[in-house]
């Protein structure tokens, strides 16, 4: 039983560039002499090691490729085993990652292409966000600009760990674009390591840095609201994809506390982060850190709201079994606020191309 | 000529130049596999070594060229540049009538220190059976997990007296400067083994950004950029008074260049004076514990526009200081007979291609 209704969607499910070679096509002659001549490749993420437990679940890592870079895969495992109706392809790669503007740029314009002929065209249920080189927000709101038009493409992906913290004024021009097209900003777990992944410098476990990127949304959601970005945004939706949801409550306790209390530092934040957070900020429901459904049950009372959460798989990142996808314990008409109504009151794109 | 030579451990270099660094590299990391438990193996095709990068498997920068090596140093047989003993023999060390070169792998430090450690020991051996055993002419360099001492002063003790190794290596970017306590198990080690301590360049390291004021955006920037990292360890080694406390612990600091050097012993020298209240560590000019404990390796020589310039820098430097590198196989190698902008008299070019090296490494 999985315990989906009709029409779900699910908000998250990965495809991975199997290698450079793969999007050299969608590229010029001259960035194509530019990276092959100097051997320019090797571009997953840190993040993400290709063979870690949590990249692929057992049951669906191919026997001899990379994860997550089969259609037929992803049908069967993604869309057909839980039926879902559409679902976001993001795709996290290096793109966002590699430190020349242009080269961030090339890559990421590469994959987007890739994304459309290679899957958008081939599946009508598949959807996507807007692969961005958030090192040149010019460039990224020109991204943005270039896709506009095609109605597939749902949202803006952003990393959670990037330069700057993303409630800079620097990074505004995506917020203005992203607002201008009707599309989310989605902020995915995952870092391009400017910064050690913890303020106490890098850990020796790549457990210890998954279990981190908590701290990491904390802090960009802190940056958001306190910079003003709601403010000078005011229909921003900001999707916080693969971040976990049950630190949320601790969070929010804090932040109001401090925001309370420290407030007249900046005047513009006249909101309390409660309702700024049920107003713009969204949570995709993969991974769902939880002992078991009392918790579940409780720490939603606690979220106080049921418009936040997006049903997600996290295809193949590895957090559950078989097709329990959902968090447990959660009660019937909430199931079907995640995976319908909310999916589609979040992204207008897709209330517009599947209603 | 180099087929002469008496190539069984130990024995004296009769003739041809030094090389002081060598890059030999793995076909891949199931080379190690002999030295390395079936725990590190599984670990390792897990989850990687975790460098400081944002790429699982990638470099910080994209490279001059794939492998960053020269384009003619793939070899025939297949493999990346510098895989391959027989082809680099000929290409290296017949070619150039190399008759000791010096190994510096770049396996890369990993995050977790244990796994490090393993890897560390299974290059060690690996040098020694792959590279040293066929070709007598290379000699090793025991590689350290230098972010813990306690184990990095274990595997210096594995190797001590053993005479396939002349130096220990460690890289130029740390996660704290080199002048800190915490190291300090290290050097005592080496001084105790009689070991030079080399640093070699890297770009990834302690996982901090490359200049003071942020990331580059472009290798050009970040090739260059990477010599501060050697200013910044010189400085910590002897304001912290590291140079005080080991006195018979010689330092080779390899492919970081050497003509910033002058001005950096200067400066130094300046402020040591001006500020003896919070150095009381470091009891003489920096300059003078530079000048008596460090050498330099050649490549990538800074070229002055007027090349003579360069003989007033080896000159302030010490010209018993400097020796020859190729870098082999990277793509900015350096050939001995061309890599000199100035011609050198018979004396300058024994000392800089043989003799200063041979003496830092204790060899007849």
């Amino acid at each position: 039983m999985i315990g989906l209704p009709v029409g779900a969607i699910d908000c998250d499910v990965h495809v991975a560039v199997p290698n450079m070679n793969a999007l050299l096509p969608y590229m010029s002659e001259a960035w194509q002499e530019m990276i092959t001549s100097r051997g320019t490749d090797g571009l997953d993420l840190a993040s993400y090691p290709n063979n870690a437990p949590l990249t692929c679940r057992p049951d669906w890592r191919p026997a001899n490729r990379k994860p997550a870079t089969d259609l037929s895969m992803l049908q069967r495992h993604a869309l057909d085993s839980f039926g879902t109706r559409a679902a976001i392809i993001h795709c996290l790669w290096g793109a966002q990652a590699v430190h020349s503007e242009d080269l961030a740029r090339t890559l990421c314009q590469a994959v987007n292409d890739w994304i459309a002929a290679e899957w958008l065209d081939r599946d009508p249920r598949l959807r996507a966000a807007i692969v961005v080189p958030a090192q040149s927000p010019t460039y990224a709101a020109m991204e943005i600009e270039r896709w506009a038009a095609d109605r597939r493409f749902v949202e803006v992906q952003l990393l959670c760990m990037n330069e700057m913290l993303l409630g800079r004024r620097y990074y505004w021009p995506i917020y203005e674009a992203a607002v201008r097209h009707g599309l989310p900003i989605g902020i995915h777990a995952g870092s391009a390591m400017r910064h050690a992944p913890t303020a106490n410098g890098w850990p020796t476990h790549f457990a210890h840095d998954y279990v981190a990127q908590t701290a990491g949304f904390e802090g960009q959601l802190l940056s958001l609201m306190g910079e003003g970005v709601f403010n000078h945004f005011p229909e921003l939706s900001v999707v916080l994809v693969e971040s976990g949801v049950t630190w949320l409550p601790a969070f929010l306790w804090r932040a109001i506390k401090s925001w309370r209390g420290l407030r007249g530092e900046a005047p513009w934040f006249t909101r309390s982060p409660g309702d700024l957070v049920r107003r713009h900020v969204r949570f995709t429901t993969q991974p769902f850190d939880v002992p078991g459904p009392d918790e579940t049950r409780k720490i939603l009372d606690h979220i106080g709201s049921d418009e936040i959460l997006l049903f997600a798989t996290d295809y193949p990142h590895w957090h559950f079994e078989g097709t329990g996808a959902l968090p447990p314990g959660l009660p019937d008409d909430l199931v079907q606020k995640i995976a319908v109504d909310n999916p589609l009151a979040t992204y207008p794109r897709l209330k517009e191309t599947l209603s | 000529m180099s087929e002469v030579l008496d190539h069984s451990a130990g024995a004296a270099v009769r003739t041809g130049i030094v090389d002081c660094d060598i890059h030999p590299t793995m076909k891949s990391n199931r080379e190690l596999f002999p030295w390395l438990a079936e725990r590190w193996q599984q670990h390792l095709a897990a989850y990687g070594s975790q460098p400081r990068i944002p790429f699982s498997t990638g470099t910080q920068y994209p490279k001059a060229a794939p492998a960053t090596a020269r384009r003619d140093a793939w070899p025939p047989t297949g493999g990346p540049p510098g895989s391959d003993v027989d082809f680099l023999r000929a290409q290296l060390l017949d070619a150039c009538d190399i008759g000791l070169g010096v190994l510096a792998p770049l396996h890369g430090a990993a995050r977790n220190n244990e796994l490090d450690a393993a890897v560390s020991t299974a290059v060690n051996e690996w040098q020694i059976e792959c590279w040293v055993k066929p070709e007598p002419r290379l000699k090793a360099s025991v590689v350290v997990t230098h972010e813990d001492p306690d184990l990095a002063v274990e595997e210096i003790a594995r190797w001590a007296g053993n005479p396939n190794f002349v130096q220990v290596l460690m890289p130029s970017k740390t996660n704290e400067l080199l002048g800190r306590k915490r190291y300090w198990p290290i050097y005592a080690a080496c001084q105790a083994a009689n070991l030079p301590l080399a640093i070699h360049v890297n770009s990834v390291g302690g996982g901090y950004a490359s200049t003071g004021g942020g990331w580059p955006s472009y290798y050009l920037q970040d090739h260059h950029i990477n010599v501060h990292s050697f200013q910044s360890q010189i400085a910590s080694l002897a304001l912290e008074g590291v140079f005080e406390k080991f006195p018979r612990l010689k330092w080779v600091m390899i492919e970081g260049g050497f003509a910033w050097l002058p001005a950096l012993c200067w400066r130094l020298d300046k402020h040591w004076a001006q500020n003896r209240l919070e150095l009381p560590e470091c009891k003489r000019p920096p300059s003078e514990y530079i000048r008596e404990r460090l050498w330099f390796t050649t490549q990538p020589m800074e070229e002055p526009e007027h090349a003579e310039h360069l003989r007033d820098t080896l000159g302030w430097i010490g010209w018993d200081r400097i020796m020859f590198a190729t870098d082999y196989p990277h793509w900015d190698y350096d050939d001995p007979r061309t890599a000199f902008p100035i011609r050198l008299s018979n004396a300058e070019h024994e000392m800089i291609f043989r003799t200063n090296a041979l003496g830092v490494f204790g060899l007849p």
